[in-house]
């Protein structure tokens, strides 16, 4: 199939009419500067009910502690909050922050926004983490950071000008609040000509996020090969809800154009030596390894499927026979290949696919010719196979609309497979739905929900709630039973789950549910060293594991990295090493960019301190908000083990072993609801083991609360988190 | 297509390419300064030098690289990022980086090494670029 990669609908035809619209409210001039050893020792407050903007000083401490990106994030809504605070409250701080190596254009995956707020799905602190080149290019605007505190009456945009060194609030009331639209026209708004395009980054949401709190923001950048905007998604935890609740249609910032050395690093040669040397594995293996350059993470769905961990039908099977339809090979055939497809310069494992050319054939945009940037494995995953949906250009439009919309992909596709099971046991039907067949494979009807959801009409509005609300809905209205809900309902601490099996892994269990912002995978993945290779057999083996690797992860996090070039390419004696799973010579790499960008000289050992410290603060930060303790931390069952009838009969023979093999009950004779139940009470009791073992590795108590000494240790013990401690430890 | 042409079994190994190609365009006479490096290989000497093949063209993510009216793939600096993917994925790793450089560095096929060559081991060669990227 030959497609068109330029090809596309236009919608700047009116911008110049659009930006005479704007109404100007504040304009605040600033000295742009660029960053010293990755730093500007500054962040930007922007207040949207008072329209002041100050500067704030980024400290040492700030950058010993919370070493910027996420732990940045954390400090600044810390700060900003109370614990009575609730997501649509005025005081919610939105943060982005790219991190001190974020922004160098050697290393591959350096590109990372770090966004924190208060979730309007937890209550809890969430963060994401997205590409596009909005950090970077704030970061050579002049600030570490940017806050966006309280609520504007009409809906306006931010512009950070680092070419002029202005900061403005402008009214911006004609511009669709739909991503792939208002990205494309503020870029070209705020470009001074043609080859200052790719100098602007947009961050917008959509008017989805306007009606369900699953909204998520999506980050621009401007692919020059293309020419046109593309988007990448800080898709978790609701945080683009919080972004049109404050009224916020656009972040824009228009910096210098970028050059290699922005960041004023201590010593460049180092970074590009290893950054060189990244690239030159990524050439020479990843045609051997994952295909990333060609299929992006959608390489993974075939793998998934054939080790029983692709979510089918809500999370009941792990495999179907219809995989073959949204397998790796259809989206390499069907994404436009050989055009560097980075979500920031220098990112040679270029996963940001884009399948351009693309007919939009339901919503306010049929007929549309658009680029969908993706379909990820965890799109492919959640709105197609979970859904039991195997239609490429159906999972497309969802791709499509899911992002310009302003919704997050992996809880619209979680919420829509509960859904849909709902659906399917009667809890739920036509009349509940507003008329609409929600059965498993029904892409047309999954399209009408998500365009209700975007609406705000009718049941569109319950489900954009996501599964937590609409559990205890469904349940209030007498339309089932709650312990059942609670059962099927994939979630914990409020957010959906991403997109994988763990039934049989119970690292993953621990992996997904103790994640600190609720079941995202970014913290763990360890079900191929659990499940698949067995290296982690006992509990002690799997309490290390997750206490190794979620640190390893959040200092991409601190740092505006990206974790694919970590993993998803790997030297070729890689397996020949003590420690395969941890990558040790990609670990160094981490090591050599941080110390030759900000000086501060630190091995793996350090690497992993500086995490622990943000991590045991954001433990704390969920307990302030009255949350954060051992019953935050049960995974539904869903996600341990069978629920249903149907789920144990797909893998009896499995579960049967397992009842001999290590339950020592002999399956003969048994009912599949006895047998149930006791796979059921062995697991449940293992993963209560697994709590147990978790946090005394992490330094908890048993109910899950960090001890003054695991505070102390990490230098988190600032009087007021200490407060927060005592008060819980106390109560016990 | 303006290339540099190696003859390898006519080389002496006295690196004057390399002093001559670091000298023109770094002033300095380190071979890391250097287009054209001259490798030993299983005791035989080997030039390694940009053979304008263009690969580089379609990985670089800002349209930096380019052929120019001769067919030599240039690097726009003005333009370039510096993310020096090019140099990963050059398939003769021929495209280089200069110590304390922001920007890549190649053979332009400007010849001031085929002159200093005292073996006539080099030449400027002409080849048809059609098909190839642009």
């Amino acid at each position: 199939m030959s497609i068109d990669f330029t090809k596309r609908t236009c919608y700047t035809a009116d911008v110049e009419k659009m930006k005479a619209a704007h109404k100007l409210l504040v304009e605040v001039p600033f000295k742009p500067s660029l960053p010293e050893r990755g730093y500007n020792n500054r962040s930007l407050h922007i207040d949207l009910t008072t329209m002041k903007v100050t500067e704030k000083q980024v400290t040492d401490q700030m950058k010993q502690i919370f070493i910027g990106g996420r732990g940045f994030g954390l400090w600044y809504l810390w700060n900003a909050i109370k614990p009575s605070t609730k997501w649509n409250d005025s005081e919610n701080d939105i943060v982005i922050s790219p991190g001190p190596v974020g922004g160098n254009t050697q290393y591959p995956g350096s590109g990372k926004s770090l966004v924190v707020t208060l979730s309007p799905l937890t209550g809890v602190p969430i963060d994401s983490n997205v590409g596009g080149y909005f950090g970077p290019l704030m970061k050579f605007c002049g600030f570490d950071a940017i806050e966006i505190q309280g609520k504007a009456k009409n809906d306006v945009i931010v512009l950070i000008d680092g070419q002029k060194g202005v900061i403005r609030i402008e009214e911006a009331p004609l511009e669709s609040p739909d991503s792939h639209i208002a990205a494309e026209l503020f870029t070209h708004e705020y470009a001074n000509d043609h080859d200052d395009l790719r100098n602007v980054s947009v961050v917008s949401a959509g008017r989805g996020a306007e009606h369900a709190l699953v909204g998520c923001l999506n980050f621009s950048w401007f692919d020059v090969r293309r020419g046109c905007t593309r988007l990448k998604q800080a898709g978790r935890g609701g945080i683009g809800s919080v972004f049109r609740d404050k009224k916020v249609k656009a972040l824009v910032v228009h910096a210098p154009p970028v050059k290699g050395d922005m960041n004023h690093p201590v010593d460049i040669d180092r970074i590009a030596k290893v950054g060189v040397k990244l690239h030159r594995e990524i050439h020479d293996n990843d045609d051997k390894q994952c295909h990333m350059r060609r299929q992006g993470t959608a390489h993974l769905v075939e793998i998934m499927d054939a080790y029983d961990l692709l979510p089918c039908n809500n999370f009941q099977f792990g495999k179907h026979p219809d995989v073959k339809n949204i397998e790796s090979k259809v989206w390499d055939a069907r994404f436009t290949q050989g055009i560097p497809d980075g979500c920031w310069y220098g990112c040679s494992m270029q996963c940001s696919k884009g399948a351009d050319g693309h007919v939009v054939k339901s919503g306010p945009y049929k007929g549309d010719t658009v680029t969908v940037d993706g379909p990820e494995y965890e799109t492919a995953a959640g709105c197609g196979s979970n859904c039991g949906i195997f239609d490429r250009d159906w999972l497309l439009e969802a791709n499509f609309y899911c992002d310009t919309y302003g919704i997050d992909t992996i809880s619209f596709g979680t919420l829509t497979a509960f859904v849909m099971e709902c659906y399917q046991r009667g809890i739920l039907n036509k009349e509940r739905t507003g008329g609409l067949e929600l059965s498993w494979g029904n892409a047309a009807a999954q399209l009408e929900l998500l365009h209700r959801i975007a609406r705000g009409e009718g049941f569109g509005l319950i489900a954009g709630q996501g599964i937590r609300r609409m559990k205890k809905i469904f349940s209030e209205k007498g339309w089932g039973d709650l312990a059942f809900l609670n059962d099927i309902g994939m979630e914990v601490k409020g957010l959906e789950y991403s997109q994988y099996m763990s039934k049989e892994s119970l690292a993953q269990q621990g992996g997904y549910a103790l994640a600190n912002k609720g079941p995202q995978h970014d913290e763990a993945w360890l079900i191929f060293m659990d499940m698949v290779n067995n290296h982690i057999p006992t509990f002690e083996d799997k309490a290390e594991a997750l206490h190794y690797f979620p640190l390893f992860r959040t200092w991409f996090g601190l740092n505006g990295l990206c974790k694919l070039p970590w993993n998803d390419v790997e030297p070729a004696d890689n397996a020949m090493t003590s420690e395969p799973a941890k990558v040790p010579e990609h670990v160094q790499n981490y090591c050599e960019i941080f110390t030759a960008i900000t000086g501060r000289e630190i091995d793996k050992t350090e690497l992993i301190r500086m995490s622990e410290g943000v991590y045991q603060f954001q433990r704390v930060f969920n307990l302030r908000m009255g949350y954060g303790k051992r019953a935050d931390d049960v995974p539904p069952y869903r996600s341990v083990g069978p629920v249903t009838k149907e789920e144990y009969e797909s893998r009896a023979e499995r579960y049967d072993k397992q009842l001999k093999e290590l339950i020592f009950v002999d399956p003969a004779g048994k009912s599949v609801d006895e047998k149930i139940a006791i796979h059921r009470k062995y697991r449940e009791d293992r993963y209560q083991k697994l709590m147990d073992a978790v946090y005394k590795r992490r330094g908890w108590t048993r109910e899950g609360i960090p001890t003054l000494e695991t505070l102390k240790k990490f230098k988190v013990d600032f009087p007021e988190v200490v407060e927060v401690v005592k008060h819980h430890i106390s109560k016990i | 297509m303006k290339f540099l042409k190696t003859d390898t079994s006519a080389c002496s190994g006295a690196r004057a390419c390399e002093k001559a190609c670091a000298m023109t365009f770094f002033k300095k006479e380190d071979s890391a300064y250097s287009c054209i490096l001259h490798q030993k290989a299983s005791g035989k000497s080997d030039l390694n030098v940009c053979n304008q093949c263009g690969a580089c063209i379609e990985v670089c993510p800002v349209k930096a690289l380019s052929r120019n009216k001769l067919g030599v793939v240039m690097v726009d600096k003005k333009t370039c990022i510096g993310c020096f993917m090019c140099v990963g994925f050059c398939p003769t790793v021929s495209m280089r980086r200069a110590p304390g450089s922001r920007e890549p560095f190649k053979c332009v096929s400007c010849g001031a090494c085929v002159k200093a060559c005292p073996s006539k081991a080099l030449s400027l060669s002409e080849k048809d670029h059609a098909g190839l990227p642009c």
